[in-house]
């Protein structure tokens, strides 16, 4: 419920801040459409004027939302067809929410009451900076996702598109990259090498990180620094190391090779992760097993094992993710017959600016979704059934 | 316990290293070419052939664009994994002048002509260099939107250079070579003399003057995808690119796009051996060389992108594009129709002062 009574705000206050907030969007669409200095101006007066006008209307707060929302879809409709309309009701919808919300001072309502104006201005631009850290982050991958069902051969919102046209729409790339030779080799290899990695990386980095945890191994930090290595030096540098010593040994080009250089790359994930959780084990529960007749080996699997398990698995899905989206060092390690995925996409943007990598990319983002999804559930209901809820 | 470790060690690649050679020995050969659909008129007019006579894997590798690079590196690690290579003519000459490149013998290891004229006559002026086996001939030439340059297509390259006429963003490729040539003729230079201006200081500052008058209207471009994306976006009027880029956006895609020969630089691209390879890996190679620069396979080629064959025994043949059926001749940057005006792009000029006019270049661009 309301924290602090509030009370209608005058036509001024909620016009300067509507206009304020205006200027800021007008600013981002603006510098798209190539003055920002209009954007500003257009924004400003625009929410300005709303603001303005509303905020003595409070009263008739409904019909007069539905009103602007109506009015900007209208408008949008007029000015550029559908797509524009769909824009337009957003933002209507948006101006008209927000004018109320400020007129109303309902932004208050919720907050303590002895903040002052500056605090709660804080609170907000806060949030604005939040959620505009998560739009900048996100928007890229969004916008590729339409493009996909691009009925044309490149990376173009067509009219048809843009007027929601299903003729300006397909499945064609999907059924490319589902047919394709190269790019279904290309899969099959990602499939092939990012497991086996990923379980050299976890048998490795977890087996280290166990070592390292005991404080009696000498030059332990000398090691750790070492093992994490991949992780600091670029890794241009790493992946031409890696081509002239395995080109040496005769491990350039082949499945193992690659195999292993992933793994290096991925071992300090599962380092960190281990060891982070490792410093919340407790010892004496490893004397305690070895007091009840369990050997080492006994004492890792059933006592140590299940309780670090949460941080081997987040390490794994690491050195996954590393070697399922690695294009530099694959480059280099691999030959012809080891092109991944992201090989494939990398030399389809340079030669071919085709949007099956777009459809690629898409079921990647929806398939590292749901392994993300996936582990984080089964995570949960291990340490439920534990009893091991996160603190 | 260290005696251990390095003991493992040695197990481990002993054990791995067998599997390397393994591969190495199989009956397959590695291919690298550029990608895209060129690739893919290369896999149908020469691999699916050749695999299906001989029974030999082909690899496609879509590294040409690092070639030269990659080469130099397996060169010097001693591991060369590449079987042939399809390089421009400049590439393939720098690689044979490094000695990364086998020579090869037109009479004894290229296929002879079907009336029996000699491979080295049939391919002629286009062997440059004696590593270097030419596949195609292709033009870097010019498309417009036709949509946005009203009742007057350009006809003349110094459309490029025309702000009044054609407003709007260019498309150029971010290298020297071509742009200063078009710069100077459409200052006025005769065509015959554009190499012996560009020889002097002045003469490349006249050129990188006339650049200068649409640097702020131009995108440059390193791969030839760039240009038809930008085209079919609007984003540019105009732009410089592979003639079979602008074909399969034009013919395959139909784009608002049109073609503006006036001016396209002639150049070729081919295959080189490797230097390097093992006795039986060079056998294969040469035997497939042997059979994809052949007549017959040169003409299918161009069944599927629109590159003029290098042999002037497979011109005649040059039939119908396969899926679309239309007729590839007219498409073809060799066609007299398309001809008519040539900028002969000259590799002996720009193997001798590349360096010195891409430094200058790349000056010029950071300005």
């Amino acid at each position: 419920m309301a924290l602090t009574p509030v009370e209608n705000q005058t036509p001024a206050f909620t016009g300067a801040v509507a206009a304020a907030s205006g200027a800021f969007f007008g600013l981002f669409v603006g510098t798209a459409q190539g003055s920002g200095f209009l954007g500003i101006l257009i924004g400003a007066v625009l929410l300005g004027a709303l603001g303005f006008v509303l905020a003595g209307m409070t009263d008739k707060e409904k019909p007069l939302r539905w009103a602007i929302f109506a009015g900007f879809t209208a408008a949008g409709l007029l000015m550029g067809g559908l797509a524009a309309g769909v824009v337009g009701a957003l933002f209507g919808w948006f101006a008209g929410w927000f004018v109320f919300w400020l007129a109303t001072s309902r932004y208050r309502a919720h907050l303590a009451p002895y903040l002052t104006p500056g605090q709660v201005l804080w609170h907000y631009t806060f949030r604005v900076i939040c959620g505009s850290i998560f739009v900048f982050l996100i928007t890229p991958i969004l916008v590729v996702m339409p493009l996909s069902f691009n009925a044309q051969d490149f990376f173009t919102f067509t009219p048809e598109m843009l007027r929601f046209d299903p003729a300006g729409y397909s499945l064609k790339h999907y059924q490319d990259f589902f047919t394709s030779e190269s790019w279904q080799d290309a899969l099959w290899n990602s499939v092939r090498i990012a497991p086996m990695a990923t379980v050299l990386s976890v048998g490795f980095g977890t087996l280290a990180a166990i070592g390292l945890s005991q404080p009696h191994v000498p030059f332990r930090r000398a090691i750790m620094a070492i093992l994490i290595s991949p992780m600091i030096v670029p890794l241009i540098i790493s992946a031409a190391g890696m081509y002239f010593f395995y080109s040496r040994i005769g491990l350039q080009g082949t499945y193992m090779g690659v195999v292993l250089a992933h793994a290096a790359l991925g071992i300090p994930f599962v380092i960190i992760t281990v060891t982070a959780t490792l410093v919340g084990f407790d010892r004496s529960l490893t004397r305690a097993a070895a007091n009840m007749g369990a050997g080492p080996v006994t004492t890792f699997f059933r006592v140590q094992m299940p309780l670090i398990l949460p941080g081997v698995i987040s390490g794994g899905l690491f050195a996954f993710i590393t070697s399922f989206d690695e294009v530099v060092v694959v480059l280099f390690v691999g030959s012809a017959g080891q092109k991944t995925l992201p090989w494939q996409m990398f030399t389809g943007l340079r030669e071919q600016i085709s949007p099956t990598i777009l459809a690629v990319a898409t079921i990647l983002v929806v398939i590292s979704i749901g392994l993300l999804a996936t582990v984080e559930m089964l995570r949960r209901h291990s340490e439920r059934m534990r009893g091991m809820s996160p603190t | 316990m260290k005696l251990k470790t390095l003991t493992a060690l040695a197990a481990t690649t002993a054990l791995v290293a067998p599997m390397a050679m393994a591969a190495d020995m199989a009956d397959e050969m590695t291919i690298v070419s550029w990608g895209g659909a060129y690739s893919a008129s290369q896999k149908n007019a020469y691999h699916d052939p050749y695999s299906a006579n001989t029974g030999v894997k082909i690899i496609n590798d879509e590294s040409s664009a690092e070639a030269v690079a990659k080469l130099r590196a397996m060169n010097e690690a001693g591991n060369v994994t590449w079987d042939v290579v399809d390089v421009v003519a400049a590439d393939a000459m720098r690689l044979c002048d490094e000695g990364l490149a086998m020579e090869i013998d037109p009479d004894t290891q290229l296929a002879a002509a079907p009336d029996g004229t000699s491979a080295a006559d049939d391919f002629g002026d286009l062997l440059v260099s004696e590593c270097f086996i030419p596949q195609i001939v292709y033009s870097t030439t010019f498309g417009y939107r036709t949509d946005m340059v009203g009742d007057t297509p350009p006809e003349s390259v110094c459309a490029i250079f025309d702000l009044d006429a054609y407003p709007g963003k260019r498309s150029l490729q971010k290298r020297p070579i071509d742009n200063v040539e078009w710069a100077l003729y459409c200052d006025g230079v005769a065509k015959e003399d554009i190499y012996d201006t560009l020889s002097t200081p002045e003469g490349v500052d006249q050129a990188l003057a006339k650049l200068d008058t649409i640097k702020d209207n131009v995108v440059w471009w390193t791969a030839g995808a760039e240009t038809p994306q930008l085209l079919a976006d609007g984003e540019v009027v105009m732009g410089s690119t592979y003639n079979g880029r602008l074909f399969s956006a034009i013919a395959e895609q139909n784009q608002p796009i049109g073609m503006l020969w006036d001016m396209q630089s002639f150049d070729l691209d081919g295959w080189i051996i490797p230097a390097g390879l093992s006795e039986e890996r060079k056998a294969r190679a040469l035997d497939y060389i042997m059979f994809a620069t052949d007549t017959q396979r040169l003409a299918d080629q161009a069944k599927y992108i629109s590159y003029g064959p290098a042999r002037k025994s497979s011109a005649p043949l040059v039939g119908k594009h396969a899926e679309l059926g239309i007729d590839m001749a007219p498409h073809m940057p060799t066609d007299p129709a398309n001809a008519g005006n040539v900028h002969i792009y000259d590799y002996e000029w720009w193997a001798d002062n590349r360096d010195d006019l891409d430094a200058k270049f790349q000056a010029w661009l950071a300005k």
